[in-house]
């Protein structure tokens, strides 16, 4: 038993590394874009849509493992946590103070729109995402 | 049940030179926010600065402190 579920644990792990290498953005968060389930999760999805970078979306609600093994893997303790092109980039604040001085476009390689608001408050945008993958559900 | 004193005390003192202001944001003792100075901080990224500051708090992270928002600089 002990170890059949450390493979299964591996096999989490393997999923969860899979995801990151094949999607250039990628936000693990509680809930999904259109149907947040936290305040911090909603909030980084509102940054990306403000800069209409595409992304990937994890939701990790579903299984308590993926936040257990995405954690060991990132060394990061909460969610959300965003990483561009494999490299973690931070979890809600970090994102919010990089859209904020504009870094996060650079690191996103978009431009930013010219719309697009100075702050971005939780829930503020609730349009639909440009793109999504959750191939973890 | 965590206070912003509690959590104050314990950056500074696991944190040598920081000044943490900490704030209870819903007054229920689970989401802080935390605005840490720190020589220590200087030559890291944002996160390990984060980093550093969640290493205080270990498995509380999400048990007992549901939330702590960081802001953070070195100087």
């Amino acid at each position: 038993m002990t170890d059949l579920s450390a493979n299964q644990d591996q096999s989490v792990r393997q999923a969860i590394e899979s995801a990151i290498a094949e999607n250039a953005v990628i936000l693990f968060m509680k809930g999904t874009p259109d149907d947040p389930k936290c305040g911090f999760s909603a909030r980084c999805v509102a940054t990306l849509q403000a800069l209409e970078s595409p992304f990937a979306a994890v939701d990790i609600l579903p299984d308590p493992r993926l936040r257990q093994e995405l954690s060991a893997i990132s060394n990061w303790p909460t969610i959300p946590q965003l990483f561009v092109r494999g490299e973690l980039i931070g979890g809600c604040d970090i994102i919010t103070e990089l859209y904020e001085s504009g870094e996060l476009a650079e690191v996103l390689g978009v431009q930013t729109p010219p719309e697009a608001p100075a702050k971005v408050a939780p829930g503020l945008d609730t349009a639909a995402p440009i793109e999504i993958t959750n191939r973890l559900s | 049940m965590p206070t912003s004193e509690e959590l104050k005390t314990r950056i500074e003192a696991a944190i040598p030179g920081s000044h943490a202001e900490v704030e209870d944001l819903t007054g229920g003792g689970d989401h802080f926010r935390a605005r840490i100075v720190a020589q220590a901080f200087a030559g890291l990224s944002r996160i390990e600065q984060h980093r550093r500051v969640y290493d205080v708090f270990g498995a509380d992270i999400g048990g007992p402190i549901h939330a702590l928002s960081l802001q953070t600089r070195a100087e």
